[in-house]
């Protein structure tokens, strides 16, 4: 069993080493209540989509979603690799409350902050 | 002598006039290629937004397949003239986050428009679009002179 594990270990990263990735483009928004994340992956679709946070890491992939080619290609523009983009996250961000929508191929993320960090108006008495 | 002296100084003197030249130079250099460098960064700022294209064809149809993420339906236009595709559009700014700071901002706003002159003559009448995942997917079916067939050929 472990040459087993071992095999497969070393497959994943020789697999990593080799993959080309295409880096969605993406518009980030701070608002008062947390940030908005838009990323452009076309193709993608919910099932394709892999949002991993690790500490303070946000990775987004997306993977095509196994498109039928219909044909002989005459004429290809299109990179087919996965994409793949890592961002840091502000530590004010409750990572509990993080919440993804998935939109003719455009990600949206929601990253509330939490609410310590959320301006407040401290009312005098 | 003392002529010859006379002489020098202003060949000395304008030495610093070669300096400020050269300056002047680098001061063009850079105002031309500092925006330039920035321009070729994102080749958008000149040529707008291209979507990728791809183009297949089996032996009724020819499928031109088009990334488009984040678009409306309604805001997509394709047309057919003269067996050129153009497909068209705009993606206007989302103003939802009116109040929002922008951190970053890479996503284009704007028209864009892409024409290609298709390899088959295609009935235009029978054309079909769909739009999923943010990938436009155009349909266009050869006519019949444009299919390959199979002659029989006999032999006598």
């Amino acid at each position: 069993m472990p040459a087993t594990v071992q095999k497969e270990n070393q497959h994943e990263t020789n697999h990593a080493t080799t993959h080309e990735y295409v880096t969605p483009e993406v518009n980030i928004f701070e608002t008062k209540d947390g940030y908005i994340l838009e990323a452009e992956m076309p193709g993608v679709g919910k099932d394709g989509l892999e949002i991993t946070l690790d500490n303070n890491e946000l990775t987004i992939a997306g993977h095509r979603s196994s498109e039928t080619v219909p044909g002989e290609p005459l004429f290809r523009e299109r990179r087919l690799s996965d994409y793949r983009r890592v961002f840091e996250l502000d530590p004010a961000i409750d990572s509990a409350k993080i919440s993804a929508k998935m939109d003719q191929g455009v990600l949206t993320l929601t990253l509330p902050k939490s609410e310590k960090v959320k301006p407040r108006k401290i009312t005098v008495d | 002598m003392s002529y010859l002296t006379r002489w020098q100084k202003p060949v000395v003197a304008s030495w610093p006039t070669f300096g400020r030249l050269a300056d002047l130079r680098d001061e063009i250099g850079r105002l031309f290629e500092a925006p330039l460098a920035e321009f070729a960064r994102s080749s958008r700022l000149l040529s707008g937004w291209n979507p990728a294209l791809d183009v297949f064809e089996d032996k009724d149809n020819v499928f031109v397949k088009a990334e488009l993420p984040g678009m409306k339906r309604e805001d997509i236009e394709v047309s057919l003239h003269d067996n050129t595709l153009s497909i068209s559009g705009e993606r206007k700014a989302e103003n939802n986050h009116k109040d929002a700071e922008v951190y970053r901002s890479e996503r284009f706003v704007g028209r864009f428009q892409r024409t290609i002159s298709l390899p088959w003559a295609v009935a235009s009448d029978k054309v079909k679009a769909e739009y999923k995942v943010g990938i436009l997917t155009v349909t266009l079916p050869k006519t019949e002179e444009a299919k390959p067939k199979q002659i029989d050929v006999s032999f006598s």
